[in-house]
């Protein structure tokens, strides 16, 4: 893919413009993220106070039990919710993009639900069946079971199909069905032809589609807070907690290790796409 | 034919979940104090608390002491937590909803009346703390710890020499020097509640006269402010911005301590009252392990671990037994018979006003200006 420059490319004036704005909107969005980042070493208990170069915060982090144990349910549920959503999420979205079946659009329509409805609404649905349903499991089979991470897992995976199966029809989309009917015609089974055909053009999309479907259950608060239990606190939830307390440096440096964690991700999925992209046959 | 038979699983299972519904609803009946001994234990111990507000060692301590293992998660705010208690099926023992939210979880059926000959401790709880608006009776809710919303003064700068009362932020007469230098919590019930205390209304007060005689009041201070400030009141004091601050007790004693000299700052409540909030144990309707839960409590109750819980999270404890435990720098604080100007009975608790909270709100946006 060659680049190729734009023959009405701005100058005078509007080129001036045109630059101010997106340095602007670079200064909005990294100042803070800068600004958080210095003041996570800073050796005064309060925002804002610069009280010199310290480690403290970082230290109090490794630390402090309640946060390490949120850190840890955090990385499990986010985990285990990315890997059930991109398989069930990549199923879904061949299905849709390569099948005729009955009920197909209410499918397709349902499957937009969880990005379209306010999470709220969906926390509260979400509450009220886990309590429903336990309950019956309980009465009807003699079925304990309590909410906790098992809860928020499932509600995280439920969320996150919609968005990997959007993602990954979108690369879908853009592929040539034709390829996989060349390699079922040269008796390619239909395992073989996903596999090695199909599979290896989507990965991107597959992969982006993890990424996202990752960042979302880190981030989650309001869907987690609803279906919580015993076991259940995660870092973000954990650390809404601690701003009722007063916002310490502390937050901050809890803050620049997920964000660092994030730019991992999304580096490595850079990474990923181009090197894809690279050996690519388009 | 498919259909059908999914159709008729579905209604099946529809009906199951009605059922379920309808037994569940029997359940609640039952919630009648648990059947525990002193000392028993039916599980493992699931808290939900607010964050940072107990130590985990001392969670750990009391795992360790029974034999059994504990869990410990946190909300941020009554409203986060008491949807899921209410709802059922939680999993969680022991929960600690503030005052106001004991009234509604009460009344929602979501709390476990305690059985009071599980835990004997409960003798250790201070006279103060009897009939309690939100729980008159103390059926369901055993105080955890509390705290007060006063003023705080920078005595290097003011002096010692000033009259315990909320004059030393609504009387020019007394506080003119330092205007510029005095800040009130940007908050309608409790900024509106200090100036009706200063009148010497109630801070619950519906009627509409006394709301505008402080409006007025309000109105006319707000010129003499450095800020109306919530988060910042007690840094705002500390780093010298202000020298008269409307704040909240625990955060004020923490951050006078950050300080180089912690012993220029006194925190009061003033002579004609303030505000007081209790947060309180409580047990959940459903409670897996309530026995584990009473146990808990009752240990919890007891001097050396009531003082414990206080000299980690430096609020105040409702544990008469625990006050000899304390820490000392704490006591200089709590302990000072100074701080409460009016003693505890001159304390009122912010209850729910209704309809009439909007005219709270209204009344600040104007003072305000």
């Amino acid at each position: 893919m060659s680049k190729q420059t734009s023959a009405v490319e701005p100058h005078g004036w509007t080129k001036f413009f045109l630059h101010t704005n997106g340095w602007l909107v670079y200064f909005f969005f990294y100042a803070p993220i800068l600004l958080l980042v210095v003041f996570s070493f800073s050796d005064s208990r309060n925002v804002g106070t610069w009280g010199g170069w310290t480690l403290e915060w970082y230290a109090e982090f490794a630390e402090s039990r309640n946060a390490r144990s949120a850190l840890s349910t955090s990385l499990q549920i986010a985990l285990v919710s990315t890997v059930v959503s991109v398989v069930l999420g990549t199923m879904s979205a061949l299905a849709l993009e390569r099948f005729e079946f009955r009920g197909k659009q209410v499918f397709d329509a349902l499957l937009y639900l969880p990005i379209i409805i306010p999470d709220v609404t969906m926390a509260v649905m979400l509450l009220l069946f886990f309590s429903q349903f336990f309950e019956l499991l309980g009465t009807v089979f003699g079925i304990e079971l309590a909410k906790g991470v098992g809860s928020i897992t499932l509600s995280h995976i439920a969320f996150s199909i919609s968005f990997v199966s959007v993602v990954v029809r979108a690369r879908l989309a853009g592929m040539d069905s034709k390829m996989e009917e060349a390699a079922l015609d040269l008796y390619a089974t239909r395992w073989q032809a996903f596999r090695y055909v199909t599979m290896p053009q989507i990965l991107p999309g597959i992969a982006g589609g993890g990424l996202l479907a990752m960042t979302l259950s880190l981030d989650d608060v309001v869907i987690t807070q609803f279906v919580t239990g015993p076991g259940g606190t995660t870092l973000p939830v954990y650390v809404f907690g601690l701003i009722r307390k007063g916002v310490t440096p502390l937050i901050n440096a809890i803050s620049v290790v997920m964000l660092v964690a994030s730019m991992l991700l999304v580096v490595l999925s850079l990474l990923l796409e181009r090197s894809r992209s690279g050996s690519g046959t388009a | 034919m498919n259909t059908k038979h999914w159709l008729r699983l579905l209604a099946g299972l529809f009906t199951l979940t009605l059922l379920a519904a309808a037994c569940g609803s029997d359940d609640d009946e039952s919630s009648g104090g648990a059947d525990c001994e002193v000392g028993e234990i039916d599980g493992d111990l699931a808290m939900y608390n607010w964050a940072e507000y107990i130590d985990e060692e001392q969670l750990q301590e009391f795992a360790d002491e029974y034999g059994i293992s504990y869990s410990l998660d946190s909300y941020d705010s009554n409203e986060a937590m008491q949807p899921i208690v209410s709802e059922g099926g939680s999993g969680f023992d022991v929960i600690v909803p503030s005052d106001y939210m004991v009234s509604v979880m009460i009344s929602a059926g979501s709390l476990m009346l305690l059985n009071y000959d599980a835990i004997p401790n409960s003798s250790n709880l201070s006279d103060d703390f009897s009939n309690l608006y939100f729980d008159p009776e103390g059926g369901y809710s055993l105080p955890y710890q509390w705290g007060t919303t006063g003023i705080a003064v920078n005595t290097a700068v003011v002096g010692t020499d000033f009259p315990r009362s909320w004059g030393i932020i609504f009387d020019p007469a007394i506080s003119g020097q330092f205007d510029g230098q005095i800040q009130l919590l940007n908050d309608p019930r409790e900024t509106m509640g200090a100036a009706l205390k200063y009148l010497g209304y109630s801070m619950n007060t519906t009627s509409e006269d006394e709301l505008a005689e402080a409006t007025e009041l309000v109105a006319a201070t707000a010129g003499r402010l450095a800020a109306f400030n919530t988060d910042s009141a007690d840094e705002f004091l500390t780093s010298g911005e202000t020298v008269i601050a409307h704040g909240y007790s625990g955060d004020m004693f923490v951050q006078f301590l950050e300080t180089d000299n912690p012993g220029d700052y006194v925190y009061f409540v003033p002579e004609e009252g303030g505000t007081r909030w209790i947060d309180n144990f409580a047990i959940a309707h459903d409670a897996p392990h309530p026995c584990t839960a009473h146990t808990f409590i009752n240990w919890m109750y007891g001097a050396d671990q009531g003082a414990a819980l206080t000299n980690w999270n430096y609020y105040n404890t409702p544990n008469a037994a625990a006050v000899a435990g304390l820490d000392e720098d704490l006591l200089d604080f709590v302990n000072d018979p100074a701080v409460l100007a009016g003693g505890v009975d001159s304390l009122e608790a912010l209850e729910d006003t209704g309809d009439f909270e909007v005219n709270y709100s209204d009344a600040f946006v104007e003072a305000k200006g």
